[in-house]
C-alpha cells in the first residue's frame, strides 16, 4: 500500500511539472513580451507597420497581415484537398485502397518542415518566378508550401469524423433516392460538420505557427502584400529571424510578437475543441 | 386482394444473388402482382432480405455483390444499362429492420426525399409531409412537434417516420425488410394498420420471421429456405394445407 501511495505521489509529480512547464512558458512570454505592448499602445505596436528595431520603432501589422493572409490561402488549398481526399478515402474508395492510402497521407506529417521549405524553395518558388512574374519568394508560394503542410491534420481529422457518422445514414439517404454526391453532402458532411470544422481550425492552427518553411519561401519583406506574387513576413519568421542578435527593447518586442501568435493560436484551438464537443454531444443525443 | 388477370408488378425470373462468389439465393422465380400484399418468411439465411434489396438496387452498394437473371417492374428490366437507379428507388421505397432517422428534424427526415428531386414549394412539401404521416398513422401523435429531432420519437414512432418518409415519394412497391422485429405489439399492430390501408394504392412486399404477423397481414406468401423458394400460395392455403412438407414443419414452428 505504502508503495502504491509512493508510485500515485511520483507520478502526479511528472504530471504536474508538465503542466507548470507550460504555464511557466506562458507566464515568461507575457512577462517578457507585455511591457512594450502597453508601452507602445495598440496603435504603436499592432497597428503600426513601421518595424525599424534600431530607431525604436515596433509595428507588426504587416506581419499580422502576412500570417493572416498565407494561412488563408493555406487553408483554402488545405481544406479543398483535404476535404476532398477526406471525402474520396471514406466514401467513394475501395477500402483495400484507403487503408494504404490513409497512413501515407499522416507520413506527410512527420516529414521535416525544413524539407518542405526546401522543396517550396527548389520548385515552386522558380515557378512562380519564371510563369507568373515577381521574385517567386511570395503569398502564393508559402501559401502553397502551408497548404501542402496542413494536408494531413486536415485529412485525417475529416476523415475521422466523416467515419464516425453512422453508415446507416448513408444508405438511407441512398434508399430515398438521393444520388451519391447528394447523399454526400446533404447528409455525410452535414452530420460530420462539426468535425470537419474542427479539422479545419486546427490545420489553421499549424499554418499559423509554421516557422521553418514559411523563412525560406515568404521573402521576408516587412511590407503587406499587395498581390499574391508579392514577398511577405510573417510573425513567426520575424521571430526567428531577429532573435539571434535582438537585445533590450528589440527583444521585448520579439516577445510581444510571441505573444500575439500565442493568444492567435490559443484562440484557434479553443473554438476547434469547443465545436468538436458540441458536435459529439449533439450527435450522442 | 391478389389480382392474377393484369400484368405483374414485378417479375423476377430465374435470379441468382451472391457476394464474393458465394450464392445467397439461386435460381429465383416469383411473380408479384399489383396492389397485393406478398409476405415473405423463412428461417434466417434464406435469402430474403438479399432479395429486397435487389428489388431497388441497394446491393449495388455492396463490394462482392453480383446478380444474374432479370428482375422486371412493369415489365422493364430494373438492371437494364439505361436506368435511373435513384428514380427506381423512389419508386420502390425500402423500410428497414431497424428504424434509422437522418439526424434532423421529423419534418426534414419527410422532405428529404421530395428535396433531392427539386421540390421546394413549402407549401407541396407541407401537404405532403401531413398525407404521409397520416398514411402511416403517426400524423396524431407528432403533428405539434413536426420541427423536434426526430431521435426523440420512440422506436415505434422512428419506424412509422420511417414509413412515412418513404410513402411522401409516392412509391409504386413497398417493401418491408422485418419492420417490427424490434417492437413491442402495440407499434406493431399500428404498422400493420398502415400496411392494410396502403394495399389499395400500393404493392408491398413485406419480409419478416413472425409467422403469426405473416397470417395477419399479407395475401400471399412466398417460403424462402436456404437460397431457395419452397412455394408460394394464399396466405389461407399456406397456413392450413401447405403443400410441401418442410413449409408445415416451419409454420408450425417445427424448426427455424
Amino acid at each position: 500500500m505504502k508503495q502504491d501511495k509512493a508510485i500515485a505521489f511520483a507520478l502526479m509529480l511528472i504530471a504536474l511539472s508538465a503542466v507548470s512547464g507550460l504555464a511557466l512558458i506562458t507566464v515568461f512570454i507575457f512577462k517578457e513580451g507585455l511591457p512594450l505592448i502597453l508601452k507602445s499602445g495598440a496603435g504603436g505596436f499592432f497597428f503600426s507597420t513601421d518595424w525599424d528595431p534600431k530607431a525604436k520603432q515596433f509595428g507588426i501589422f504587416s506581419m499580422i497581415v502576412g500570417s493572416l493572409v498565407v494561412t488563408a490561402g493555406a487553408m483554402i488549398i488545405g481544406t479543398v484537398f483535404g476535404l476532398g481526399l477526406a471525402i474520396v478515402l471514406t466514401i467513394f474508395c475501395p477500402k483495400a485502397l484507403a487503408a494504404i492510402l490513409k497512413p501515407l497521407i499522416e507520413l506527410l506529417a512527420g516529414i521535416p518542415s525544413v524539407v518542405y521549405g526546401f522543396i517550396g524553395v527548389v520548385t515552386i518558388v522558380p515557378f512562380i518566378r519564371d510563369y507568373f512574374g515577381g521574385p517567386g519568394l511570395s503569398v502564393l508560394a508559402t501559401s502553397i508550401v502551408l497548404g501542402v503542410m496542413v494536408l494531413p491534420t486536415v485529412t485525417s481529422i475529416s476523415i475521422d469524423a466523416l467515419k464516425s457518422v453512422p453508415r446507416s445514414y448513408w444508405e438511407g439517404s441512398i434508399a430515398l433516392g438521393a444520388t451519391e454526391w447528394q447523399s454526400t453532402h446533404m447528409v455525410m458532411l452535414k452530420a460530420a460538420r462539426s468535425g470537419i470544422v474542427a479539422a479545419i481550425i486546427l490545420g489553421m492552427g499549424r499554418a499559423v505557427g509554421e516557422t521553418m518553411a514559411v523563412i525560406m519561401v515568404c521573402g521576408n519583406t516587412l511590407e503587406i502584400p499587395s498581390t499574391p506574387l508579392d514577398p511577405l513576413r510573417t510573425l513567426t519568421s520575424n521571430i526567428a529571424l531577429e532573435m539571434g542578435y535582438a537585445t533590450g527593447e528589440h527583444r521585448e518586442a520579439l516577445f510581444a510578437t510571441a505573444v500575439t501568435l500565442f493568444v492567435i493560436i490559443m484562440i484557434l484551438n479553443i473554438a476547434a475543441l469547443t465545436i468538436a464537443r458540441r458536435g459529439i454531444m449533439s450527435n450522442n443525443r | 386482394m391478389t389480382d392474377t388477370t393484369k400484368q405483374p408488378k414485378i417479375q423476377v425470373r430465374d435470379v441468382t444473388i451472391s457476394y464474393a462468389g458465394k450464392a445467397v439465393l439461386r435460381n429465383l422465380s416469383l411473380d408479384i402482382h399489383p396492389n397485393e400484399r406478398l409476405a415473405i418468411i423463412g428461417p434466417a439465411n434464406s435469402g430474403k432480405t438479399s432479395l429486397l434489396r435487389c428489388l431497388n438496387r441497394l446491393n449495388d452498394l455492396q463490394y462482392g455483390f453480383s446478380v444474374t437473371g432479370q428482375i422486371l417492374l412493369d415489365g422493364r428490366d430494373i438492371y437494364a444499362p439505361n436506368v435511373d437507379v435513384a428514380a427506381l428507388r423512389r419508386r420502390v421505397g425500402m423500410v428497414y429492420a431497424v428504424p434509422v432517422p437522418l439526424p434532423w428534424s421529423m419534418y426534414e427526415n419527410i422532405v428529404f426525399g421530395l428535396r433531392v428531386t427539386g421540390i421546394r414549394d413549402k407549401a407541396t412539401l407541407d401537404e405532403r409531409v401531413e398525407t404521409s404521416l397520416k398514411s402511416a398513422v403517426l400524423w396524431d401523435e407528432i403533428k405539434d412537434r413536426l420541427h423536434e429531432p426526430a431521435h426523440n420519437l420512440s422506436g415505434g414512432q422512428q419506424q412509422r417516420l420511417c414509413l412515412a418518409r418513404v410513402l411522401a415519394l409516392h412509391p409504386d412497391v413497398l417493401i418491408l425488410d422485418e419492420p417490427c422485429s424490434g417492437l413491442d405489439p402495440i407499434s406493431t399492430g399500428k404498422i400493420e394498420d398502415a400496411l392494410a390501408e396502403l394495399a389499395a394504392r400500393h404493392t408491398i412486399i413485406l419480409v419478416t420471421n413472425n409467422t403469426k404477423q405473416a397470417s395477419r397481414a399479407s395475401d400471399r406468401i412466398a417460403f424462402f429456405l436456404m437460397g431457395e423458394l419452397v412455394e408460394t400460395g394464399p396466405t389461407t392455403q399456406i397456413f392450413t394445407k401447405p403443400n410441401d412438407p418442410r413449409t408445415d414443419d416451419y409454420i408450425t414452428g417445427r424448426f427455424g
